[in-house]
């Protein structure tokens, strides 16, 4: 089981990550807890500069950029192997 | 440290460098070409008397969508490429223990090679006073990343070569110098929201390692996603500019945008305000205008204004800034930006 959190004012770029991620969760059909993070104070605490921000397991993975739906695959499996 | 797997293409290394090595010459290619080719389009396919308006109107067009939209991609590419060796969390480090002064002229330039969205303002302001930055020195970046952006960058390049494009940094550089300074002095850290100052970071992201091919995907990704969000404003925008080529006459605006209409430097920068991300569709026009007469002052406070003074900004920044700084800060760079234009319509 992973918590997934997607860090970001709600800004386009923001939905997008949140769409991408929800792909890729889907396509590797594991079990995921995905929340969308929009307190500027929260977002702060990951040490977050710039948003959209990619957050699995409370683990910072992307920041300031959306990383394609393969490279999110990869996060997301990692996450799952690290465990 | 650990490192970052890049999975985004499965792509070789050397198959990258393969690709960009074909995609430069094709740019090159194309932009031999797109002259030559608008001419026949317009006059030999079209058979357009060449001293008709329309048909300048058109060859002025059909010869600018190419050649801007090329240089802005090319632009683009190049500066995101060096964008991928800055990082807000990297240009956080540089700046932190500065002072003010020597920090101003530091944030402002880092301003401009560091890679910014300003949906993204209020998470750097919070990790620029976090680490201690002065609040003067972390508004001097915040006015000078949103102003000297890629997408103007390489418009007004396109458009008005380097020399304008230069004059225009240089500009941006200096307005977030004094204004970052302006705003330090007046010593105004009790109006930022209490919340701010009581915020304690936990994990942070490790630091990239990116290798040459990673740089190069990244740049390409950037040219796609600005581009494609673009493009159409450069379209509209230069179809406007090519009417005002055709049909405006000569001169018709050295009255109201010229260099002795001394109301047109504040008018300018009033209009700029809601106009707010749209360099791309503004400066064609702007462009086109300053061929009818319109000053480069005026002009150029125009275009700092349609950027570096947003209202989406603006309320974005509300939730860390009390109203009172808020005012402050818009206050300060529109003054700076109104001077900057009557000090290029006086020097030019």
């Amino acid at each position: 089981m992973l918590t997934i959190k997607i860090l970001g004012s709600g800004c386009p770029n923001c939905q997008k990550l949140a769409y991408l991620t929800e792909r890729a969760v889907a396509q590797l059909s594991i079990e995921a807890e995905i929340e969308k993070v929009t307190d500027y104070a929260k977002i702060a605490e990951y040490h977050v500069l710039s948003t959209p921000g990619l957050v699995v397991n409370e683990k910072v993975v992307s920041a300031g950029r959306i990383p394609s739906e393969a490279e999110i695959t990869t996060f997301l499996a990692t996450a799952l192997s690290g465990d | 440290m650990t490192t970052m797997p890049l999975p985004s293409a499965n792509l070789p290394a050397r198959w990258t460098y393969g690709l960009v090595a074909i995609g430069a010459a094709l740019w090159l290619i194309a932009y031999r070409l797109y002259e030559p080719a608008a001419d026949w389009l317009v006059f030999g396919v079209l058979h357009l008397p060449p001293e008709s308006r329309f048909g300048e109107s058109l060859v002025f067009f059909v010869a600018d969508v190419p050649k801007i939209l090329l240089l802005l991609s090319g632009m683009i590419f190049l500066i995101s490429l060096v964008r991928t060796f800055f990082s807000p969390e990297r240009t956080r480090a540089l700046l932190g223990g500065r002072r003010e002064g020597l920090g101003n002229v530091l944030a402002a330039g880092l301003g401009v090679v560091t890679p910014f969205c300003s949906c993204s303002a209020v998470p750097l302001f919070i990790g620029f006073v976090e680490a201690g930055i002065p609040l003067g020195v972390t508004f001097s970046f915040l006015i000078a990343a949103p102003t000297i952006n890629e997408v103007a960058l390489a418009m007004l390049f396109a458009l008005f070569g380097w020399r304008v494009a230069g004059l225009y940094v240089l500009t941006g550089i200096t307005i977030a110098v004094v204004a970052g300074n302006i705003i330090g002095r007046l010593k105004m850290e009790r109006f930022v929201e209490e919340f701010v100052w009581n915020i304690r970071e936990t994990a942070g992201m490790a630091a990239e390692r990116l290798t040459w091919r990673d740089r190069l995907l990244r740049a390409w990704e950037s040219v796609k996603e600005i581009v494609g969000r673009v493009w159409i404003y450069v379209v509209v925008a230069i179809a406007i500019g090519a009417a005002i080529h055709g049909y405006v006459p000569q001169d018709a605006l050295v009255g109201i945008m010229g260099k002795r209409a001394w109301w047109s430097v504040p008018l300018a920068v009033v209009i700029g305000i809601p106009l707010y991300s749209n360099a791309a569709g503004m400066i064609p026009i702007v462009a086109a205008l300053i061929d009818k007469g319109a000053s480069l002052g005026t002009a150029l406070a125009f275009m700092m204004s349609v950027v570096g003074l947003s209202l989406p900004e603006a309320i974005i920044l509300r939730r860390v800034l009390k109203p009172r700084l808020l005012i402050v800060f818009f206050a300060v760079i529109a003054i700076a930006i109104v001077l900057t234009g009557y000090l290029f319509n006086w020097i030019m």
